[in-house]
């Protein structure tokens, strides 16, 4: 703990040391993590040079404050001035000094680099690849328009160390299931949508940060310069969930990042094969449990219970009261009557694990494979005390998928 | 004229001091209601102080111990809540009740009936925030509003019942403070001594006349959008839905047009009683009175054309970024107008260094430090990093407790004396700011390192590289917490305790101004006869 501190201390005086070289200690605790992307280093120069500026004009603020309390005090200065506003030309030009190099450092030295880079932020044009972003509660999804690739992207901690019952592994909270993959040298735009509340896309060390706001398209760029693994998270409070929607970007060359697409591709043709397998009701028990685990125990709780007034229970014969569309939409639906939770018809729960309902926080899953979406269901239709005895096979959801 | 003497008699025999509840819950007198305000403020800071320590209790380490998450977002946002509407707004407003009349030689506040009513919209505004918390233990909704205090939508449409009880708190506090700052501005302008010009009125009351214009002018963008949000969530209006052909961006508008001015809002009053402690105890008169007036009206009429540089994430056109960025640099010049008034005040004075004066001068360096952050995010590229980060969490408050809530502490020492008619302790005054000014910095510090380093706001757990400054910062919340119960036992002290140096009219050998003309503490009608000054 004491050495733990002393460290700490040792850092901080570093810090102090270093503020006006801090650029070339950039991967310190202390300062922005590494910039890999044009716009990164942009902003990392404009931290620098607001960090020296306001440094000095703050040791010089203190340093004044200082001396006059000091020589000011009724001890050494008993008899006050009684001065109360500049008097004469000179004074007056000397009173504006100050302002005329506020106005040169608002508007100069920190408003043209400013400029320079909002432009370049903004310019999204020429982009070699596009890239959607889509936001979930609580997730992130990655969609790779060109090679006909996509993913959703979990947060991969588990809850033991989260609940503190499990040492925690060096990346805890920023580790995923499936890292958005992205090659380097080449400009990438990203289009970010949400299906639900505003989030916000951040990677520190690519230098953006942009708000993703449900019902529109919004976009920015990368350009990374070297392979490697870049972490960030959801930075606009979107629910409980926020703390738990970690973004991992894996950075390849171009020849590795080729190489992915098409293993990637045979994996997504693998998994769209498993959509007319057939298979028994403990397969898909086993199957459904771990996709329900990771994707909808973040609202529908663990153990199926969901949250009152916000996420409805899985379990039938639960009381369950929320808002007035909520309750609507489940009764039409039939997943509800009489003020609790009943079981449904199979081919509205296939309805709505694939397309969500509208005006609620329930998204579409339809990210999922017909065969996770097959076993989840018939999880969910025989656990937590319910017991349709149902079996959902991939080939029902895949032909609810293509409207047959 | 007789008319009016003989109508003034009946009343007069009313006027003696009423007594037990009714003295409070009819209260029409400037100093009760006041006092009232100064009550209620004091105690929501240490509800709202008590939600920070349970915040920085869960955020010590990583994993989640305290707190779950849905608790954890629930008093980050009603702290943010109390803090703004329930303990500064209240406290600047109870300053302005005692005060301004005092100051201005007027006998009371020109509409004492409507200031009854706007504190009393108060109390039940802050149990409208709480009371979900007491529902939730009896089974009934899921606890308070959980959205953080900016209350965007969508997430407040999604929210439970505590969402609704938040909008209508926000609909009564809006109503209270627009009746305090209609009466406020009605009084200053109005009721002013013979011979007191404009120009003469103390800085204290001009800062309010601009809070109170700022109020008036945006409060209502707020409400409006509150009664929008309700329809939202029960009327099925789409105003937020992009679904319904709404914009969940219209909200953050709303909401910062309001939340912007009301920084200075919050702000600008401190910024009035500073000048007057300067004075006091550097000996010598205010340097920049006029300086400090014209300011004030810049700050005010720029606070309202730069709200959306809260924004710069959210995808706005780039000319909107540049403008907005650009705008807000222009603010850092009345700004910096003050900062040299203020300076100019102290330089060549004859200064002594009473607990009040402490304050003033911790309240220059802290909310420097503020202001000076405050220049760096207003870079709208740069802000791609800041933005919803520590660093932010630590500019705001450096803002908001460096400049208001130092410039309290700094007003209630300073103005305590005339108010209770004795001396607090000085001993103990100073053990408060020290301990204060030392614990607030290990607050705070650390978390603009943590900004800088990647850890965003707002999340109840977070990545272990966060862990060991997470933890200095948590320790210095306790002690700061703990610090203000030094506060709290110095005021109650003085208030209550019958030891203790009486003040004097005067009080501060180097006070000026018509309310240290009058006894300390003051009789409960004041300046019947207006006084008058050349």
């Amino acid at each position: 703990m004491s050495g733990e501190k002393v460290q700490l201390w040792r850092r901080l005086a570093v810090t102090a040391a270093l503020l006006g070289t801090a650029r070339a200690h950039a991967r310190a605790f202390y300062n922005f993590q590494r910039p890999v992307t044009p716009i990164a280093h942009d902003v990392l120069y404009i931290h620098d040079l607001f960090l020296v500026i306001i440094a000095v004009l703050f040791t010089g603020g203190l340093g004044a404050l200082l001396y006059s309390a000091i020589a000011h005090s009724r001890r050494r200065n008993p008899n006050p001035a009684t001065f109360t506003q500049p008097v004469g030309r000179k004074q007056w030009l000397w009173a504006s000094v100050p302002f005329a190099v506020l106005l040169v450092i608002d508007y100069v030295v920190l408003g043209i680099p400013a400029l320079h880079s909002i432009l370049a932020l903004a310019d999204t044009n020429d982009a070699q690849m596009t890239v959607k972003v889509t936001a979930h509660q609580w997730h992130w999804q990655y969609q790779y328009p060109v090679y006909g690739i996509g993913f959703s992207s979990n947060l991969s901690t588990p809850q033991a160390q989260i609940e503190d019952r499990a040492p925690k592994d060096k990346h805890f909270l920023l580790e995923v299931d499936h890292p958005l993959v992205l090659p380097t040298h080449e400009k990438i735009r990203l289009i970010l949508a949400s299906t639900d509340v505003i989030h916000a896309f951040w990677v520190p060390s690519f230098g953006i940060k942009q708000d993703v706001v449900p019902g529109y398209l919004r976009e920015t760029w990368v350009e990374i310069e070297k392979p490697g693994t870049y972490r960030g998270q959801c930075a606009e409070l979107c629910g409980v969930g926020h703390a738990f929607m970690p973004i991992v970007v894996v950075a390849k060359s171009p020849a590795d990042f080729q190489q992915w697409v098409s293993q990637e591709q045979s994996r997504e043709a693998a998994v769209r094969a498993t959509a007319t397998e057939t298979l028994t009701q403990a397969q898909l028990m086993a199957r459904g449990q771990a996709v329900y685990l990771k994707n909808c125990a973040a609202c529908h709780q663990a153990n199926g219970m969901g949250l009152t007034g916000a996420f409805p229970p899985i379990a039938a014969g639960r009381p369950f009261n929320a808002s007035p569309q909520m309750l609507a939409a489940l009764k039409s639906l039939g997943f509800y009557a009489n003020g609790v939770i009943v079981e449904g018809p199979v081919a509205k729960h296939i309805r709505i694990v694939l397309h969500g309902i509208p005006g609620t926080p329930m998204p579409s899953w339809s990210s999922l494979s017909a065969l996770d979406i097959a076993a989840v269901i018939t999880f969910e239709r025989n656990s937590f005390g319910n017991h349709t005895g149902e079996v959902i096979e991939p080939a029902q959801v895949a032909a609810a998928e293509s409207g047959h | 004229m007789s008319a009016v003497n003989s109508a003034a008699a009946h009343p007069e025999e009313h006027h003696d001091l009423p007594r037990g509840m009714k003295r409070w819950l009819y209260a029409t007198n400037h100093k009760d209601i006041g006092t009232m305000y100064l009550v209620f403020g004091t105690l929501m800071l240490f509800v709202g102080g008590l939600l920070a320590e349970l915040i920085r209790s869960e955020l010590m380490t990583p994993a989640m111990r305290v707190l779950s998450p849905e608790a954890y977002n629930q008093v980050i946002t009603v702290h943010g809540l109390v803090m703004v509407f329930a303990a500064v707004m209240p406290l600047t407003a109870g300053l302005a009740n005692y005060l301004i009349p005092l100051m201005i030689g007027a006998p009371d506040m020109a509409l004492p009936r409507l200031n009854n009513w706007g504190f009393w919209l108060l109390p039940p505004a802050a149990v409208l925030l709480v009371l979900p918390w007491g529902l939730k233990l009896l089974g009934i909704g899921t606890g308070t509003i959980d959205t953080g205090w900016t209350m965007y939508a969508p997430l407040s449409t999604q929210s439970g019942p505590g969402a609704d009880f938040a909008f209508v708190a926000v609909l009564l506090l809006g109503l209270s403070s627009t009746m305090a700052s209609i009466n406020i501005l009605v009084t200053v302008l109005n009721q002013r001594a013979p011979g007191m010009t404009m120009m003469k009125v103390p800085l204290f009351a001009w800062s309010w006349v601009i809070t109170a214009l700022l109020l008036i002018a945006v409060f209502p963008a707020l409400m409006a959008g509150s009664i929008m949000q309700i329809t939202d969530r029960h009327f099925g209006t789409h105003f937020f839905s992009a679904a319904g052909g709404g914009d969940p961006v219209l909200w953050e508008h709303i909401f910062w047009f309001f939340g912007h001015p009301e920084v200075y809002i919050l702000l600008l009053p401190t910024a009035g009683v500073l000048p007057h402690v300067l004075s006091t105890f550097s000996r010598k008169p205010i340097y920049g009175y006029e300086a400090q007036v014209y300011s004030f009206c810049a700050i005010g009429v720029m606070s309202i054309v730069v709200w959306a540089h809260h924004m710069f994430t959210s995808g706005m056109p780039t000319a909107a970024n540049i403008y907005f960025m650009l705008s807000t640099m222009a603010i850092s010049i009345p700004v910096a107008v003050l900062f040299f008034c203020w300076f100019g005040t102290l330089w060549r004075g004859s200064m002594t260094f009473e607990t009040p004066m402490l304050f003033a001068l911790g309240y220059i360096v802290l909310f420097g430090i503020g202001g000076l952050t405050g220049l760096v995010l207003s870079d709208a590229a740069a802000d791609q990093q800041y933005h919803n980060t520590y660093f932010l969490v630590a500019h705001f408050h450096y803002a908001l407790f460096g400049g208001p809530v130092m410039g309290l502490f700094a007003a209630f020492y300073y103005y305590l004396p005339k108010m209770t008619g004795r001396m607090f302790s000085e001993r103990l005054g100073r053990w408060h700011f020290w301990l204060t000014l030392i614990a607030f910095n290990v607050v705070f510090l650390p978390q603009f390192l943590l900004g800088i380093a990647g850890m965003p706001r707002r999340i109840p757990d977070y990545a272990l590289q966060f862990a060991p400054l997470n933890l200095v910062s948590s320790l210095g919340a306790f002690v700061l917490g703990a610090t203000q119960l030094l506060f709290l036992y110095n005021v109650l002290r003085t208030v209550f305790g019958k030891s203790g140096t009486k003040a004097t009219d005067r009080v501060w050998e180097g006070a000026q101004g018509l309310e240290f003309t009058l006894p300390s503490p003051p009789p409960f009608h004041t300046f019947s006869t207006p006084p008058v000054t050349e």
